[in-house]
């Protein structure tokens, strides 16, 4: 675990953030490999095994249509996150990439001004060089509660 | 002349028409309405859901839920069955369980001690004789006589439902042959497996969330998913049955290939209509779930509960109200012990469609916000329910809201049933 893969995370994780927060949106599945695991979960489900998501993709393609859906078919009332990342813990390089966690939180500023803590947890990584980029093979991010507000519409 | 707040309100009463057209606004916005649904409805002659029995499959095995907002267990003893009650300790009132699932020989309240077993008899007081004689209970202290309330309990195809009414009839008979063969059609001769829960937070009365589920006039309207990728199309082959109560109802379509070619959308000029497409198709590509040509099936039983098949999206949803204007929606996403890996990943894949994230449900986690927020100020006000008719009757056609007027006879009758007694 070189200083230089945590700062090269701290990095993917920044941009990451900053493409939900201020976008756009568009880009951000360009963060990920072709075949990518992203799934939003809870801590519940996850120290149980439970694999289901609120959000399952096993393709690139499937954040690209997250994306389309949220722009063109799913209907929202407007609003924006914040996104607040902890330092990242590189936990551990092997043949099948850098593993890491990276705690945050995510402050959801509604329409009408409202701002709230919309959730806390942490990102579980996986990251592989893709031609001298850190692309994300695999994030789970793991919510602290059980509970959504409403609706969860922009990723996490 | 003076009058409490609660006498105040309670000589409000709900304004109903004659027929179930109309739906006074101040049944989502009245503290005394909601106060009186809590004796009348959950805790009246009606079935609410508690559980999948896979989660109480073992002797111990304990879940704590809820019926309306009143906190209970259900256990399963040594004897093998399973048993409902408050969960409530019999002395000052703390909860007994704490956790949401676990296994346990018997429940030991934090506070004082006090003990029950699996079945929620009171079996031990902490110091109940005192210490060196001084202190205790009186001799007079039975602790047969102290317990939480119990409930019944009904079991079927592997839901488990309770009651706090000795009224209330048999399962089978609440709900009647086609709902109860609906629910065999989904859950009969499989063995579910819990693939994930989530909870999502709604800002509206509870009720609203029924109607929700209940209107089929919608879904293909607010929802376009369902539409683009023909998932339900009103023109659609298809349903609704509306249960004699009113209470309990099926949504339901089958593949139909000519619905393809109708127009009656592109007509309609709504928004349902796009050139919208997936990138990764596969999210649809499933099988058939139960050997059948229906992809969708939407059922609910009075008052809150939800089973759902849309696709190979398989899930049981639990409506609890937490509050005149908040309902806590709990989802249970299901596979079976019998699927295939690759069954079990389109399950995984098309729950994208369901849930607080789901391209096909998001929308239904808000629209119930905005009509609370709409109706503010209008509580002499009423919602009208005049598509397809005034009568809360089984139909072909979907763009009816015959189920949503079935839940408000429901309601009605349970509101009123007790009023009289
Ligand atoms: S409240 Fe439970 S033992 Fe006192
Ligand atoms: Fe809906």
């Amino acid at each position: 675990m070189s200083v230089n893969d945590f700062h090269r995370i701290g990095r993917v994780q920044a941009d990451y953030s900053r493409c939900i927060d201020e976008g756009p949106l568009e880009q951000w599945p360009d963060f990920f490999v072709e075949n990518c695991m992203y799934r939003i979960t809870t801590a519940q489900n996850y120290s149980e095994g439970l694999p289901a998501g609120l959000v399952w993709a096993n393709t690139r393609r499937m954040l690209v249509d997250r994306v389309s859906a949220l722009r063109e078919a799913n209907i929202y009332e407007q609003h924006t996150y914040r996104h607040i990342l902890g330092q990242p813990s590189v936990l551990e390089e092997n043949g099948d990439g850098i593993h890491a966690e990276t705690s945050f939180l995510v402050v959801r500023v509604m329409r009408d001004g409202q701002s709230d803590i919309f959730a806390s947890g942490r990102y579980v990584d996986r990251y592989v060089d893709v031609d001298d980029q850190l692309k994300i093979a695999e994030r789970v991010v793991v919510c602290d509660s059980t509970n959504i507000d409403t609706l969860l519409a922009l990723p996490l | 002349m003076e009058s409490s707040v609660v006498d105040t309100v309670r000589e409000t009463p709900v304004d109903w028409t004659d027929d179930l057209t109309r739906v006074p606004y101040r049944v989502f916005q009245g503290e005394d309405v909601y106060a009186a649904e809590q004796t009348k409805l959950f805790h009246g002659p009606y079935w609410s859901y508690l559980c999948l029995e896979a989660e109480v499959a073992g002797p111990g095995d304990y879940c704590s839920t809820f019926v309306g907002e009143t906190p209970v267990i259900v256990a399963r003893d040594r004897d093998g069955e399973l048993y409902g009650f408050e969960n409530r300790c019999a002395h000052r009132g703390a909860l007994l369980a704490l956790d949401d699932r676990g296994n346990t020989k018997d429940f030991t309240c934090v506070y004082h001690a006090w003990s029950y077993n699996l079945q929620g008899d009171l079996t031990g007081v902490a110091f109940q004789d005192g210490v060196k004689g001084k202190g205790g209970m009186p001799d007079s202290f039975c602790m047969e006589d102290h317990g939480p309330r119990k409930m019944r309990i009904a079991v079927l195809h592997g839901l488990v439902f309770g009651s706090f009414s000795d009224d209330v009839p048999d399962i089978e008979d609440y709900l009647g042959e086609e709902i109860t063969s609906r629910i065999a059609r989904v859950l009969a001769g499989r063995t579910p497996e819990i693939i994930g829960r989530f909870t999502q937070i709604l800002p509206n009365n509870w009720k609203l969330y029924v109607e929700n589920v209940k209107d089929s006039y919608h879904a293909s309207i607010l929802h376009l998913f369902f539409t683009t990728f023909e998932l339900n199309r009103l023109s659609q082959r298809g349903g609704i049955i509306v249960d004699e109560s009113g209470g309990h109802h099926v949504s339901y379509s089958a593949i139909d290939r000519d619905a393809e070619k109708d127009v009656a959308y592109s007509d309609q000029n709504i928004r349902s209509e796009s050139a919208y497409k997936l990138a990764d198709p596969t999210l649809l590509e499933g099988f058939s779930e139960v050997g059948d040509d229906t992809t969708l099936q939407i059922l609910s039983v009075f008052p809150g509960f939800v089973l759902q098949q849309i696709q190979n999206s398989v899930a049981v949803r639990q409506i609890l109200p937490t509050g005149v204007e908040r309902t806590r929606l709990n989802w249970t996403y299901l596979g079976f012990e019998e699927d295939t890996p690759e069954q079990r990943e389109v399950r995984l894949k098309q729950a994208n469609l369901v849930g607080p994230a789901g391209y096909i449900s998001m929308e239904d986690g808000c629209v119930g916000g905005f009509v609370q927020r709409g109706i503010a100020g209008a509580a002499s006000q009423s919602a009208v329910l005049e598509m397809g008719g005034s009568l809360a009757e089984s139909s072909e056609s979907r763009v009816t809201e015959a189920s949503v007027r079935g839940f408000w006879k429901a309601y009605r009758a349970a509101m009123n049933r007790q009023e009289e007694a």
